[in-house]
């Protein structure tokens, strides 16, 4: 059964407590007309709770949207985007040049170097995390992590701030690893909603059973269990606790909407999705591209692997394969729709490897110069900032030093706040009532371009 | 000369003695009738004292009643009604959600149903505490609090084998304050010894082998003590969030005082040999003043209660002695406040970890603390102590009129609290099987549900250590048990894997009361049985027992503890 098969005539329902809302475009349409009628009822028309749902609705800033190409495990900076073929560390990679002014990247990403170009490599990136799940933490969220509160990633953060305008959630993670983006102190409804290959079915949208037997489910939920329990407890139930009602009502919207057509690759043509490589984080990166068009705030696409403590260079240049192709459609596709203006663009692992090569010709966690590669919405083009040292010092004190104009990964996050209109410095209050600034890095003002401010 | 029969007689001392004691006994009790406070504490002390088999609480024991008794009056202070007390098999649901993670099985309801005895909730208490399902399932919820979630150091950590240690401890009775003390003066070997995680999980790969104090620090106060003292790591109090020192004299929280806790830990690093593990050398703690140039040593030094600090022995036995002295109430607080929060699904003084070091308390609480004290520290006495408290066998419904939020908060009626994701995956898994899935059930069987259970968590999402700050549903979540891999395996027809596919074989009603008592551990009503009778009779009965069971698991009653 597909999705048009699934839509029902509201009239069809008995059910006053599911009633169901006509199709989204139809409420697109209505929207202005529902917004001056608002209410605060939990059954007010979805648009008025979306805007509802944003604290800051009128931002005006090059950022509304954007992807994250997630490398997790972390990529070699030597045989990504910041090789040293005059350094001592072993076997080297060769070097291609980009549009980049003087900046040469690996030459196992020839076609993301002809794009390059359209942003700012930082190649001094530094954190003090070389654990895979704090270090991913760090860089999701922008904070270390603290027992005491869970910060949350940037793409709820940007969700939250900037709010939702999509029947299907905001933010989505696409081929999500051990630790997807989330929530965190904002609360779960922010946390990123997560499918496989976007060639498989979406997970948890398609009803499993034919309409009628779907429809029993639900009417003896509304007509006979959820009634019945409500009896004689907290008053209100449904609104002040539960939301039950309000939940049903919200995903049956989800799985109505319009927008899933974003996940449907094969509306593409057959060039472009092998543009971005017929393989999972290829076709993620397509659907991020559509999800972006479809209006979905923040997209996370995850590309992992990259954890090569033993036969670097093998596994490197196989990962390289995958992301170069994927990494520069992405781009060159963003571009072509017009939605790079207002879409920032990251990819970026949790930290980078060790400069010089191990006795098992692997590369060993190195947060202290790393790259990352930012373009769009705000961000200056043509651009590089920091270098690190071709014949670093190893010694754990000494590290720092091989880095010029080191970009701290908190700095990384004040800067892209602020491409979104957001004031890094603004406090809010955790659940338990901490006042914690959005960010506690400083705006690396070099990598951005202030004529779109 | 007097005659000696008239002569004052001179009482012996010993006598004397005796009537003053009598005296004083006697108006004590006359002033313990008038402010029946003390009185109760004392008694509640003495049924502690003597109370050498906690077994032998039910049916209710006198410290129950007083404290049930002083609940009851902060309730009617404020003019509330109470709810009736629920029905038995309901508080039973409760006990198993809070115990083993999950509703009761059809065979445990069965077990339920055929029960003679006259304390069926106590018998049912009784049961769940020798279950190790239950040792390993506190223990996972305590790790949550003492080394958290995440997998820490790759070579130095091993949260598996902690969490074994700590179900082993918890089945072995050993008292809490010393299994607190285990864990913060541990040493050796992480695996040998796997209360060493304790400290090893705060370790990274750019710690040089040692473990962070400050990590250590905050662990140690939030855990053991329900204090959050995190925020002066780096500053002074300047919010009036924290108030530390001695009784009667509180002071602001101050950098000094939390960093004179992480000195304890300063010296906790692995050695050159890894094969010795973990020991402590002589390390000092530093800690950056705000606007100082260079980081400050710090000496030892306990935020409150310096008397209760040993002058002598190693940093961190000293500490754990500090932290386990029976007047550090703090130490009892936090747990009796844990172990309700993971009876009721919320604690009493939230958040869990954040509990004022000079109150107030309400009394209630604080004749629990005294219990779990005098008790020796036994978890199982003071779970038994709560879940045969009135609080917890009240109704979370009443039909003598609304009940408020403050119902819930002043225990007049028993909270609604969303179930746990691991409570939710289990609860589904173990609704679709009439067997209890336990140690003895195949390997198959225990397999499959862990990668259930973890595939759900995975996607479904999880607070990992903060868990008990709340977490509402979200629009996936719902679709993820609407919807979902785990909720659709359970309900499809499969009479070989789903033995409620089996139960479409019995007569309509018969089935229809297995459904019920399998996934909402009750039977049906009149009304209910006939609302899903035609289900049954005019179409595939194995459909109708899905789509029972999915109307089931995804109702309030199922997705709540009530």
């Amino acid at each position: 059964m597909n999705r048009k098969e699934s839509m029902i005539d509201p009239a069809s329902l008995g059910c006053a407590g599911y009633q169901r809302f006509r199709s989204r475009r139809h409420w697109m349409a209505q929207s202005a007309a529902a917004l001056s009628a608002a209410s605060s009822s939990a059954w007010s028309p979805l648009v008025q709770r979306l805007a509802a749902e944003s604290p800051h609705p009128n931002r005006s800033a090059p950022a509304t949207n954007m992807i994250l190409l997630w490398m997790q495990g972390g990529p070699s900076q030597m045989e990504t985007f910041d090789p040293h073929p005059e350094g001592d560390g072993g076997e080297q990679v060769g070097t291609i040049e980009t549009e980049i002014p003087n900046i040469a990247i690996s030459s196992w990403l020839p076609e993301s170097a002809k794009q390059l170009g359209l942003g700012t490599l930082v190649r001094s990136m530094v954190s003090k995390e070389g654990d895979h799940e704090r270090a991913t933490y760090n860089m999701r969220t922008g904070w270390r992590p603290d027992p005491t509160v869970v910060h949350p990633s940037i793409g709820s953060l940007v969700c939250h701030l900037l709010g939702s305008t999509t029947t299907i959630p905001a933010h989505v993670s696409i081929l999500p690893g051990e630790w997807p983006s989330r929530g965190g102190a904002l609360g779960a409804a922010l946390d990123a909603f997560q499918i496989g290959d976007p060639r498989n079915p979406l997970p948890n949208l398609l009803a499993p059973t034919g309409d009628a037997r779907q429809q029993r489910r639900l009417a003896a939920l509304s007509d006979l269990l959820e009634p019945q329990f409500e009896e004689g407890r907290l008053a209100d139930l449904d609104r002040v606790r539960t939301q039950h009602r309000s939940s049903m009502e919200r995903a049956q919207e989800m799985m109505r909407s319009d927008q899933l057509e974003a996940f449907e690759l094969a509306k593409e043509p057959e060039e472009i999705v092998q543009q971005f490589g017929d393989q999972p984080f290829g076709r993620g990166c397509l659907a991020a591209v559509r999800l972006i068009e479809a209006g979905v705030r923040c997209v996370e696409v995850e590309l992992s692997g990259w954890d090569s403590h033993i036969n670097n260079m093998d596994l490197q240049k196989g990962q390289c394969q995958v992301l170069d192709r994927a990494l520069a459609a992405t781009l060159r596709e963003l571009e072509r729709r017009g939605l790079l203006d207002h879409t920032l663009l990251v990819c970026s692992g949790e930290f980078g490897r060790t400069p010089q090569l191990n006795p098992a010709g692997g590369r060993d966690h190195w947060p202290v110069g790393f790259s990352s590669f930012v373009a769009g919405a705000g961000i200056a083009a043509r651009n590089a900032i920091g270098a690190t040292s071709a014949k670093p010092r190893m010694e754990p004190e000494k590290r720092m030093e091989n880095v010029d104009r080191p970009v701290t990964v908190e700095d990384l996050h004040a800067t892209l706040l602020t491409c979104f209109g957001i004031d890094a410095k603004e406090e809010w209050k955790t659940p338990v009532g901490r006042p914690l600034a959005w960010s506690q890095g400083r705006v690396v003002e070099a990598m951005l371009d202030r004529s779109r401010f | 000369m007097q005659d000696p029969t008239f002569a004052p007689v001179k009482t012996p001392l010993r006598r004397r003695l005796f009537r003053l004691a009598l005296g004083l006994t006697l108006a004590l009790l006359l002033i313990g009738m008038l402010q029946p406070v003390q009185p109760v504490r004392d008694q509640l002390k003495a049924a502690a004292s003597g109370k050498s088999s906690p077994a032998s609480m039910t049916p209710k024991s006198p410290a129950a009643y007083a404290i049930d008794h002083s609940i009851d009056q902060a309730i009617q202070a404020q003019g509330l009604h109470r709810c009736p007390p629920a029905d038995a098999w309901t508080i039973c649901r409760r006990l198993n959600l809070a115990l083993v993670g999950s509703g009761l099985s059809l065979e445990e309801m069965r077990w339920l149903e055929a029960y003679q005895g006259e304390d069926l909730v106590g018998a049912w208490t009784k049961r769940l505490l020798a279950d190790p399902r239950c040792s390993d399932y506190l223990a996972e919820r305590l790790a949550r609090a003492y080394v958290g979630t995440a997998k820490g150091p790759f070579i130095l950590y091993r949260r598996r084998k902690f969490v074994l240690w700590l179900a082993q401890r918890l089945r072995e009775e050993a008292p809490y304050d010393q299994l607190v003390r285990q864990l913060i003066a541990s040493e050796g070997l992480w695996t040998d010894q796997p209360q060493v995680n304790f400290l090893t999980a705060t370790m990274d790969e750019a710690d040089n082998g040692r473990a962070d104090p400050n990590r250590l620090a905050g662990r140690t106060s939030r855990a053991f003590l329900g204090m959050r003292l995190d925020c002066l790591q780096c500053h002074d109090d300047f919010l009036g969030n924290s108030f530390l020192g001695d009784h009667g004299s509180p002071q602001p929280g101050t950098q000094q005082h939390f960093h004179g806790l992480a000195a304890f830990f300063a010296g906790a690093r692995v050695a050159s040999n890894p094969f010795s593990g973990l020991r402590d050398d002589q390390a000092e703690h530093r800690y950056q003043r705000p606007g100082e140039a260079d980081p400050v040593a710090i000496s030892m030094q306990v935020p409150y209660g310096a008397s209760w600090l040993p002058e002598e022995g190693k940093p961190r036995i000293r500490l754990a002695a500090w932290v386990t002295h029976p007047e550090n109430r703090m130490f009892a607080r936090s747990a009796v406040n844990r172990f309700w929060a993971i009876l009721f699904g919320k604690p009493w003084i939230e958040p869990v970890d954040d509990l004022p070091l000079h109150g107030p308390y309400p009394e209630a609480f604080e004749l629990l603390v005294d219990q779990f004290i005098q008790s020796g520290y036994s978890w199982k006495y003071l779970v038994r102590l709560i879940s045969s408290l009135d609080a917890f066998r009240r109704d979370s419904r009443s039909e003598a009129g609304q009940v408020l939020e403050e119902h819930e908060r002043l225990m007049a009626a028993f909270p609604l609290s969303p179930l746990r994701p691991e409570q939710i995956a289990q609860s589904i898994h173990q609704a679709a099987r009439v067997s209890t899935i336990d140690q003895d059930s195949s390997i198959l069987w225990r397999l499959e549900q862990f990668f259930v259970v973890n595939d759900f968590l995975k996607e479904y999402g999880d607070l990992g250590e903060l868990e008990l700050e709340g977490m509402s549903e979200t629009i996936p979540q719902r679709l993820m048990v609407m919807n979902g891999k785990l909720v659709d395996e359970r309900v499809r027809g499969n009479p070989v894997v789903n033995a409620t596919s089996r139960m479409a074989l019995a007569p309509t009603p018969q089935a229809i009361e297995s459904l019920y008592l399998a996934a909402l551990n009750r039977k049906p009503t009149q009304s209910e049985i006939d609302y899903f009778t035609p289900w049954f009779d005019s179409g595939n009965p194995i459909d109708a027992t899905g789509d029972v069971l999915w109307a089931l698991v995804n109702s309030t009653e199922f997705l709540w503890n009530h």
